[in-house]
């Protein structure tokens, strides 16, 4: 329903086996330091990866000016973190996706001076993600992002071309349809809820406009959407899979000849199909769009209600912004991230071959926000809504996504005046 | 003597009313508060906007869509529920071997978690894939696989969400029928039967369900309350880590992504959608009660 928020707990939330493993290192730790006398409580949702829970704790024992408390939580994580911002001092310091509300009642600081003369390090796209009136509230962790996974072999098989274009793809898809494959995977429900973003891009679209405007209030919007239509109508596409879109299951078990999946399902998909895949941005539909791939990263935050607001920024800084060894064992010794910073990626192996250099060269070209502070959950489920009932339900694009863009207009106009 | 009772009374029930009021009574009363107030990523708001959220809410789309499709809901839920439960009922309480196997039997399922029931049938009975076993079922047919919560034409998920809640709620009150119809004196019956009623149809029409007018009237207003407050089985079936789909959006779980679902944080309208939502239950509740009550 809500366009897609890529991050490690878009897995979790669908691998009870990770969560359970989560629970098992469910307490704080206390690093046993006496420190500068102070204690910064730090907050993290529990990545699906062995080893990223040592890890952090491991980078929390090596500071030396404060004492800080790794907090592990598997679960709902979001609703807990709003609980305890609500509640007061507790996380001091977190990691989350940038809301703008949360800036506009006040829970969190900016980071300008902490982030400092880093910034330009940073991958632009990334950093507006965890910006709001010009300043930074997020220091990125690790970049996660989506694209088209495509099966070689069975493009070989039925004489089709990687798709460079959004016709070409629901045309491939249909031809690639035959007994018990089906074209493309984009989550049980038809691709509603991680394609909408993507097809926005696809005609030089967005969701919101960088002047605060909607960004969808065109005719080429209800165009757009009605491809989406037009490729769920076709048949071409699986439902009801076991797992979603944001696993690979579907893709490696040769249910699909396409998966709109993340980054994060390389080594998963490399492990089953070896070098029998390929990736892709999602295409464009014409002359004014361009292809693209969603990215985020969730971003570390320091909580304005703290104690020791002070204290939090300066591990903050010393964390994701000096200790750079840290950042790169952080994205590539356990699962499979970008490095938000470019000189970083730039220099990690792992990312120079196969689908990963490949996804490292879409993020430099074709990276799209997912998540912008400004696209707040209203507008998101307004926009998905009308989605879901013009690709599922065969409802009128144009009038849907008016209402969406009323929605969203209502919704800026209170944010912005 | 007349002391210490009442010191019994606060100590035994003391403890219960205080957690009644500070876990149920404060937070009702607060989140009425908060729905006049702009209460955004805050519990403690300043910004007083008197009705705002209330008109906000009733000219709101989905919000009242999800209203108009739970009174439907209710209308086919709830009928269905009570036949079926009363129908078993009468045939359990009808044996005269093995009565207690029965009841148990149909009950359990009233002690399965919605949740894990909701996965149960999202996962393995409705999955939309070949190996799933409804489809598995259908394959035996000829029939090609059905994507049963995805698709929309037909709505299919209606018929997962319908038989999950019969499967889950149907004990629970053919526990209730059965408790209704013991109580009910044999000496009537045999009266009735003194009289010329035949058993079956007569002796039910005129004894049986007048006899069981209290039971059936706490059936159908807890099973109308179940169907407006319905939740953890659509939220389970239906949503996933990206959202809910605009159709079968239970009230609750609308709210439920306005105030509190990742990053809502929108307390003045969750409040006020929530006393909307309460306001239905009452009134449906009073109407039904004075229709059959009558």
């Amino acid at each position: 329903m809500t366009s897609a928020e890529i991050s490690r707990r878009t897995i979790l939330s669908a691998s009870g086996a990770a969560a359970l493993v989560g629970l098992l290192g469910a307490c704080g730790t206390n690093t046993g330091r006496g420190g500068g006398g102070q204690t910064i409580e730090q907050w993290y949702h529990a990545y699906g990866e062995p080893g990223v829970q040592q890890a952090v704790e491991r980078y929390a024992k090596a500071y030396d000016k404060a004492t800080v408390n790794v907090q592990w939580n598997p679960g709902d994580y979001d609703s807990k973190l709003s609980a305890g911002l609500l509640a007061g001092g507790v996380p001091d310091v977190f990691e989350a996706s940038l809301e703008i509300s949360a800036v506009r009642s006040g829970q969190v600081v900016p980071l300008d001076d902490v982030i400092g003369s880093a910034k330009d390090d940073f991958t632009a796209t990334i950093l507006a993600g965890h910006t709001v009136d010009g300043q930074v509230y997020g220091i990125p962790q690790a970049v996660d992002m989506q694209m088209l996974f495509y099966r070689k072999s069975m493009f070989d098989k039925a004489g089709v071309h990687p798709p460079t274009g959004v016709d070409e793809l629901i045309d491939a898809a249909k031809r690639l349809t035959t007994g018990g494959v089906k074209g493309l995977f984009a989550g049980n429900d038809g691709g509603v809820a991680v394609l909408g973003g993507p097809s926005l891009w696809s005609v030089g679209l967005d969701y919101v406009t960088p002047e605060h405007e909607v960004g969808f209030d065109e005719p080429e919007a209800a165009f757009a959407i009605s491809k989406l239509r037009e490729l769920y109508a076709s048949g071409a596409v699986l439902q009801g899979a076991v797992k979603d879109w944001a696993e690979p299951d579907a893709f490696t078990q040769g249910l699909v000849a396409m998966q709109w999946t993340g980054l994060w399902t390389v080594p998963a998909v490399q492990k089953a199909l070896g070098d029998d895949f390929g990736v892709l941005p999602w295409p464009r539909l014409d002359g004014a769009g361009r292809p693209s791939v969603p990215v985020g990263a969730f971003g570390a935050m320091v909580n304005a209600k703290s104690q020791h607001v002070e204290e939090a920024k300066a591990f903050v800084k010393w964390l994701w912004i000096d200790r750079t060894d840290f950042q790169e064992d952080f994205n590539l010794s356990y699962g499979f991230h970008i490095p938000p910073r470019q000189s970083l990626a730039a220099k990690a192996d792992k990312l120079t071959k196969g689908a990963a250099s490949d996804a490292v060269r879409f993020v430099r070209d074709n990276a799209k926000s997912s998540n912008p502070p400004d696209w707040i959950p209203s507008m998101k489920t307004a926009f998905g809504d009308a989605v879901s009932r013009v690709v599922r339900e065969g409802a009128d694009p144009g009038t849907e996504l008016k209402a969406a863009v009323q929605k969203a207009r209502d919704e800026l106009k209170r944010l912005y005046g | 003597m007349r002391r210490a009772d009442t010191r019994a009374f606060w100590l035994f029930v003391g403890p219960f009313a205080l957690g009644l009021l500070a876990f149920v009574y404060v937070p009702i009363g607060w989140s009425v508060l908060l729905s006049f107030f702009d209460a955004r990523n805050t519990v403690t708001p300043t910004d007083f906007v008197g009705l705002a959220n209330y008109v906000d809410m009733l000219s709101d789309g989905p919000f009242l869509r999800s209203l108009g499709t739970f009174s439907l809901f209710a209308l086919f839920i709830v009928p269905l529920t009570f036949v079926l439960s009363l129908g078993l009922a009468l045939l359990v309480n009808g044996i005269t071997v093995m009565q207690a196997f029965f009841r148990s039997v149909f009950f359990l399922p009233a002690a399965c978690s919605y949740v894990v029931a909701s996965l149960v049938w999202k996962l393995s009975i409705f999955n939309g894939v070949r190996y799933g076993l409804a489809n598995t079922v259908l394959g035996w047919f000829g029939v090609d696989p059905v994507a049963w919560i995805g698709s929309t034409d037909p709505p299919w998920y209606w018929l997962v969400l319908v038989t999950l809640r019969l499967w889950l709620q149907v004990g629970f009150y053919l526990i209730l029928f059965l408790a209704g119809l013991q109580r009910i004196p044999k000496h009537l019956y045999e009266a009735a039967w003194i009289d010329g009623a035949k058993p079956g149809w007569q002796t039910l029409r005129h004894i049986t369900l007048p006899q069981l007018r209290t039971t059936s009237v706490a059936v159908l207003l807890l099973n109308l309350i179940a169907a407006y407050q319905a939740f953890d089985e659509f939220y389970n079936v239906m949503g996933s880590a990206q959202g809910y789909p605009p159709f079968a959006r239970p009230p609750l779980v609308y709210l439920y992504y306005t105030s509190l679902g990742s990053g809502g944080q929108d307390f003045g309208h969750g409040g006020a959608g929530a006393v909307l939502l309460a306001l239905v239950i009452v009134a449906v509740t009073l109407l039904q009660g004075k229709v059959i009550l009558r």
